[in-house]
């Protein structure tokens, strides 16, 4: 098997042959408008081993990992744990952090809740 | 009684209100939350990956400390909540994640998800009783329509959360009941409001915020209730339906004639 696609189905721990393509992950995908790759396309490009324009695409930080395609889907794949492996191996490659310190200063305003900083980090940089 | 209570970075920060109201209504009900000594930031959001480690350890030290004081371990952020949760889950239910978790960690007694996790909303509704707050309230709320936003991280996974039924859910529209206000239930009550994404997109955070608020008020609910700072932070920055946020806690605290003006 493919190196990229076995240490994806490992750090998510799922079972991307469960899904029958239902299409109800995307459906009820908040982000779906803003994504180029959908929560089920995820799933079945990473089955067969098209991770490469996963990695490369924007949609792994639309995702807000509200866990509606994880509660929804009919078959229990948990397609946020595919995006979130396919996030986890870009970000844990040597600077391809989304995200830096350096950058916050410009996106803050005097409201804005620490949640917001420590959930993005935690996303999006390693 | 006392639980263990683990605040979280914002409610010493931005949600404070959050914070002074949770523990001034849970004394006035008979329990204190106990703050655990050095707590650590659990990080705002559960890391999904199953080898992810170190990511998880603050949350397991949390776990630890109420093991100790055979406490509950009690939080108000929805996402604080949803990550000691998960992080319970997978020390009970995953060998590998809690054997090198405590190897790492090197407890006297290893930690295996023996502690009970529950959201503030739970200790009211299993621990106190929604009746009892309905006897303490002073100020009852008659006049008001009160919209309940649960958003993810209350409800999802439900599996693992198992607070409610993640789809008709019912535990803040019970407690609008019992401080005798009048709940407005409507679609988008659990839907996402854009979460952390609003530090990079505005657009898509004030599309999902916008959807939530006029769901509440064209069902004719004057206020929107909420756990989750980051929630109520990004409901108030969408400004195309005008309807109040305020957090459960000042709202349980008027209720109690605790709310100082």
């Amino acid at each position: 098997m493919d190196k990229l696609k076995e240490q994806i189905l490992r750090t998510s721990g799922v079972n991307t042959l469960k899904c029958m393509r239902c299409g109800k992950c995307s459906g009820t995908c908040p982000s779906y408008d803003e994504m180029e790759y959908h929560p089920h396309q995820f799933v079945y490009m990473v089955e067969k081993g098209e991770i490469e324009p996963l990695m490369k695409s924007k949609s792994l930080y639309k995702c807000l990992s509200c866990f509606a395609c994880v509660e929804r889907c009919p078959r229990n794949v948990e397609p946020a744990k595919i995006v979130e492996a396919v996030r986890l191996m870009v970000i844990r490659q040597q600077g391809e952090n989304h995200l830096t310190a350096n950058d916050i200063p410009d996106l803050l305003d005097e409201d804005m809740p620490q949640q917001a900083i420590v959930s993005a980090f935690r996303k999006y940089s390693k | 009684m006392k639980v263990s209570y683990f605040p979280g970075c914002t409610l010493k920060n931005k949600a404070k209100d959050l914070d002074k109201y949770a523990r001034l209504c849970a004394l006035k009900l008979g329990v204190e939350l106990e703050e655990i000594e050095n707590w650590q930031c659990c990080g705002g959001a559960f890391s999904m990956g199953e080898d992810e480690i170190a990511s998880k350890l603050s949350s397991v030290r949390a776990l630890q400390y109420a093991k100790e004081k055979d406490q509950y371990l009690v939080s108000v952020c929805s996402a604080c909540h949803n990550v000691l949760k998960q992080t319970n889950y997978q020390m009970q239910n995953n060998s590998d994640f809690a054997f090198k978790a405590n190897n790492y960690l090197a407890f006297d007694n290893p930690y295996n998800g023996e502690t009970k996790v529950i959201h503030y909303l739970e200790l009211l509704r299993d621990v106190i009783g929604f009746d009892k707050i309905k006897e303490n309230t002073v100020n009852p709320l008659k006049d008001k329509k009160i919209a309940a936003y649960y958003g993810c991280l209350l409800l999802r996974p439900s599996k693992v959360l198992a607070m409610d039924d993640a789809e008709n859910p019912s535990i803040m529209e019970d407690f609008i009941k019992a401080i005798g206000a009048t709940p407005v239930v409507y679609p988008y009550r659990n839907e996402c409001c854009g979460g952390y994404a609003t530090l990079e997109d505005k657009n898509l955070v004030n599309k999902k915020s916008g959807l939530v608020k006029n769901s509440a008020k064209n069902n004719g609910a004057d206020l929107i209730i909420t756990a989750c700072p980051l929630c109520k932070y990004n409901l108030e920055k969408n400004n195309n339906t005008d309807i109040p946020v305020v957090y459960i806690t000042e709202l349980l605290a008027e209720a109690l004639g605790l709310k100082e003006e």
